[in-house]
């Protein structure tokens, strides 16, 4: 009898992990920035070329970046969802603009909406690598202090914004 | 009647992609360089994981991503950075998860220890098995007096088998 209640019990041990992997995310690859301070950085900003945005301007401040691209098709899933965001002015985001030309990313801005306090060009992706990004779109939120405390990978979804991100920024903005 | 036209046009169509590949020649040209940096490159690059591709490394992979962090390794080897200095800027950025070779550390000694353990476990598992085995087949080979003499009459063909 235990000899076939052996394969059967390995069997439902095998079975129950791979049951479980059908659940995980292997795109979730967890931030090793979380807890870090947010890279130093100064890129030109995307409606004023003339200009530079610096994540040191953003001091004192909780704050959320939002990596994005025209090109980007999740970016476009989930923009409904950030000019909602961003004309609530609940909290400040800045946009990282990926990868792409110029031209394209205001021009999408002005067909979509512009929900960001204002979008730093990363034309050649090397911001970007400073903040791990692998898949647009990409969320952060910044602490007052700098500090980077929370990543979404993939498009926001409402739920997602609602029990994750807004309770975050709630949260850290109660903190001194 | 076509071929003639088809001999015209082929130069033709040559001419059109030629230029395309110089396009695309920015690339190649880097790779070209210095056969020794580009080594690196190859080596350090097939121990990186590219996160857009999980299951190919960014040596192997055409990913947009992959490119730009062959380009990181390109500058960061030719700005005299040693593998583990680029490595841990992966890390830094990526996590573990970057990795090929993942860290021994107490998060992954299962990973790293995992099959010898589930080998030891095995080994001990078929030894004792066999060891059991040996023993009850020793304890079955001593026969009883009466079974010493049904076994001479079986084989002597007295008794009929049923």
């Amino acid at each position: 009898m235990n000899r076939f209640l052996w394969p059967l019990g390995i069997f439902v041990v095998l079975a129950g992990f791979l049951f479980a992997g059908l659940y995980l995310n292997p795109r979730e690859v967890p931030s090793p920035l979380i807890g870090k301070p947010v890279p130093a950085f100064s890129a030109p900003q995307l409606a004023d070329p003339g200009k530079t945005f610096s994540p040191a301007d953003m001091k004192g401040k909780v704050w959320l970046v939002n990596v994005w691209a025209s090109w980007c098709v999740s970016c476009r899933q989930e923009h409904p969802l950030l000019v909602e965001l961003g004309k609530s002015g609940v909290v400040p985001m800045i946009g990282l603009h990926y990868k792409d030309e110029r031209d394209a990313g205001l021009k999408w801005l002005a067909q979509h909406g512009d929900p960001y306090l204002l979008s730093a060009h990363d034309r050649d992706g090397r911001v970007a690598i400073d903040f791990g990004v692998y898949g647009t779109p990409e969320t952060f939120i910044v602490d007052k202090a700098g500090v980077i405390r929370y990543k979404h990978t993939g498009p926001l979804t409402p739920e997602k914004l609602r029990d994750d991100i807004l309770p975050r920024v709630k949260q850290l903005e109660a903190a001194t | 009647m076509s071929r003639p036209l088809h001999r015209l046009l082929m130069p033709a169509l040559v001419a059109l992609l030629l230029p395309w590949g110089a396009l695309h020649a920015d690339e190649a040209a880097s790779v070209a360089t210095d056969p020794v940096l580009e080594a690196r490159v190859q080596k350090l690059g097939e121990e990186l994981r590219c996160l857009v591709c999980q299951n190919q490394n960014i040596a192997d992979s055409h990913a947009d991503l992959a490119l730009d962090l062959k380009k990181q390794l390109r500058e960061q080897i030719a700005a005299g950075r040693t593998d583990d200095e680029i490595k841990s800027y992966m890390v830094e950025r990526y996590g573990d998860f970057v990795l090929y070779r993942p860290p021994l550390k107490a998060t992954t000694v299962l990973l790293w220890a995992g099959p010898f353990v589930l080998l030891g476990a095995v080994a001990f598992a078929l030894l004792r098995r066999l060891r059991t085995r040996a023993a009850r087949a020793a304890a079955a080979n001593t026969l009883s007096a009466d079974e010493h003499a049904r076994a001479r009459a079986l084989l002597n063909g007295e008794e009929k088998q049923v």
